[in-house]
């Protein structure tokens, strides 16, 4: 399991290593695209480009800082457009997803608590970046909501309106689950929050670049995504603040991103994000339409498989997005049989969490430890063909009932004597 | 790579799998809310393991443990298999990941657990402090633990 080192002391790409070994019947099929995607040929061009081409650092004032400056100056146009944000300026480069959720949501309470609103409405599934962002913001005095999902993962509008206080400064949702893939009805919380004063935020680092964003249209106040969900390299994202949210400062030190955002702009990892979300939203209608219908033959492939739950609702979920309980067996076994069969996926079990409990999107959801134990998430992306859904189609069945069989509980599961409420 | 080659060879290879109808003692630990379960079956002849078999609901590092920690009883006198600790499973699988040592340790109870089912079974009095629980590989109040 040792991955050869090349020249360059860089591994080599798993991809190539399989077919080097005259292993090439063996397929190889990527399907955690929900963790990270592979950099897109566009973006790694980009990225090259902007190497070579606006080194400069973009504070300068000379000609190759301002080559620079322009470089970014475009990609902030770009991202603003492809959210439909009035403004490029409402656009902040940030680290990632994370920094950009943990910025959003210490203004939106920095905001609140100038006018003395300390209430944090959020939901029981959000990342972690949000979830223990709000704890940190707990320990400081602010209350947090955090709303339930119920059995099919959505929240709704009236959830939101309902728990709306005289003393709430902030709400925030994501815009689709990372795990389940289930997608909130953004616009609907939107004009509630609107509606009673309330900033609103989203983490929409699954949804862009695979879902219609319209800020605008959507009344989203802040918003967060990370380059590498959508083709672009890792280490860059950014945070759209609406006109008038006065963004709180992470990270002090410099005049960058209006001063709201110090240190030198990671340059060509912008671009290439800038680069990678217009390509991604330029083929987003066609790309979905193909992974929706791969989607839904796994859902129901996979849930032919006996003693088997379909996690999140079936239609509004992202269209890559498959995330199934097998009861009976554990998600780390069955993720390492899956890799020697060339599947690549990922599980919200306890030992793949790194955690002693199981996911706490699935927990949300009121499934039982022990069934939440025994998930898969497959998320696909543009390169998986009808060939990669038929050999997972082939294969997991396969593995799951391997594992059944060599399991203590399942003899006892299958006869009904244990059952789990689900 | 999380696991080393010994832990991958035994977890995609698992030794003396399977359930045995006719065993002479059962030793069941864990429980699926933690997200493992061992159950480990020993025949006994004259005061030797001449058969063992398990089955595994966990992780890769549970099914490889329960593999090795057959492995190393077998054939053995019941008093030796008594002696195995986590510490030789885990060795004898060219280390664990530090948040996978439970693993080991639910090997050396699941063992342990089948001799006091064989003793019991037999009318063998044996020391109760033999079989003391240490606590580990237990579901406690909110949540799993074992450090």
């Amino acid at each position: 399991m040792i991955i050869p080192v090349k020249e360059s002391g860089l591994p080599e790409c798993p991809q190539k290593r399989i077919s080097n070994k005259g292993m090439k019947h063996m397929r190889m099929i990527y399907a955690d695209n929900a963790a990270t995607t592979p950099v897109s040929a566009t973006a790694r061009r980009v990225f090259l480009e902007t190497m070579d081409a606006a080194w400069g650092n973009p504070s300068s004032l000379h000609t190759v800082g301002q080559t620079a400056a322009e470089v970014l100056l475009k990609a902030r146009q770009d991202i603003a457009k492809c959210i439909g944000a009035q403004r490029e300026r409402e656009i902040y480069f940030t680290s990632g997803g994370s920094e950009a959720d943990n910025q959003a949501l210490l203004t939106g309470a920095m905001m609140g608590k100038k006018k003395g609103k300390t209430h944090i409405i959020s939901t029981k599934f959000e990342h972690h970046a949000v979830l223990h962002a709000l704890k940190r913001l707990e320990k400081e005095g602010f209350q947090v909501t955090l709303l339930d999902v119920g059995r099919n993962g959505l929240v709704t509008a009236q959830q939101v309106e309902d728990a709306i206080r005289e003393d709430t400064c902030m709400v925030s949702v994501m815009f689709a689950n990372n795990e389940i893939g289930t997608i909130q009805p953004i616009a609907e919380i939107g004009e509630v929050c609107r509606k009673h004063k309330v900033i609103f935020h989203t983490d929409a680092v699954q949804a862009a670049g695979h879902l219609p964003i319209d800020v605008q249209a959507m009344n989203i106040d802040m918003l967060s995504l990370s380059g590498h969900k959508f083709g672009a390299p890792k280490g860059v994202g950014a945070l759209y603040a609406r006109t008038g949210v006065w963004l709180t400062n992470l990270i002090e030190g410099g005049a960058q991103e209006r001063g709201r955002r110090a240190g030198t702009e990671n340059v060509p990892g912008i671009a290439a994000m800038a680069a990678a979300l217009v390509e991604s939203c330029a083929h987003m209608e066609e790309v979905g339409a193909k992974l929706t219908a791969m989607r839904d033959n796994l859902l129901e492939g996979l849930s032919k498989i006996p003693l088997t739950i379909i996690n999140g609702d079936t239609k509004s979920r992202l269209p890559g997005n498959v995330n199934i309980c097998f009861q009976g067996i554990e998600g780390e076994s069955l993720l390492l049989l899956l890799d020697a069969k060339g599947i690549q996926a990922s599980s919200g079990s306890a030992c793949t969490s790194g955690s002693l409990d199981p996911s706490h999107v699935l927990l949300s959801l009121g499934l039982p430890h022990e069934v939440a134990h025994g998930s898969l998430r497959l998320s696909l992306s543009n390169d998986n063909t009808a060939e990669d859904v038929e050999y997972m189609l082939r294969e997991i069945p396969q593995v799951v009932a391997y594992l059944r069989s060599i399991s203590p509980v399942w003899e006892a599961i299958e006869k009904g004597e244990i059952h789990y409420a689900v | 790579m999380l696991y080393s080659e010994k832990v991958m060879d035994h977890f995609t290879h698992p030794r003396n799998v399977g359930k045995m109808d006719d065993a002479d003692g059962v030793g069941e630990v864990g429980n699926a809310k933690c997200g493992d379960i061992m159950k480990i079956y020993i025949k006994v002849r004259d005061g030797i393991i001449v058969d063992v078999k398990f089955n595994t609901f966990g992780c890769g590092s549970a099914i490889a443990t329960s593999s090795m920690a057959t492995e190393m009883i077998m054939g053995k006198p019941i008093e030796e298999a008594l002696q195995l600790s986590n510490k030789a499973v885990v060795e004898a699988l060219d280390g664990l990941p530090a948040h996978k040592i439970h693993c080991s340790v639910l090997a050396e109870e699941a063992v342990r657990a089948a001799v006091k089912n064989y003793y019991d079974r037999n009318g063998i009095s044996y020391d109760p402090e033999l079989f003391k629980e240490n606590g580990c590989a237990h579901c406690h109040e909110g949540g799993c633990s074992c450090d």
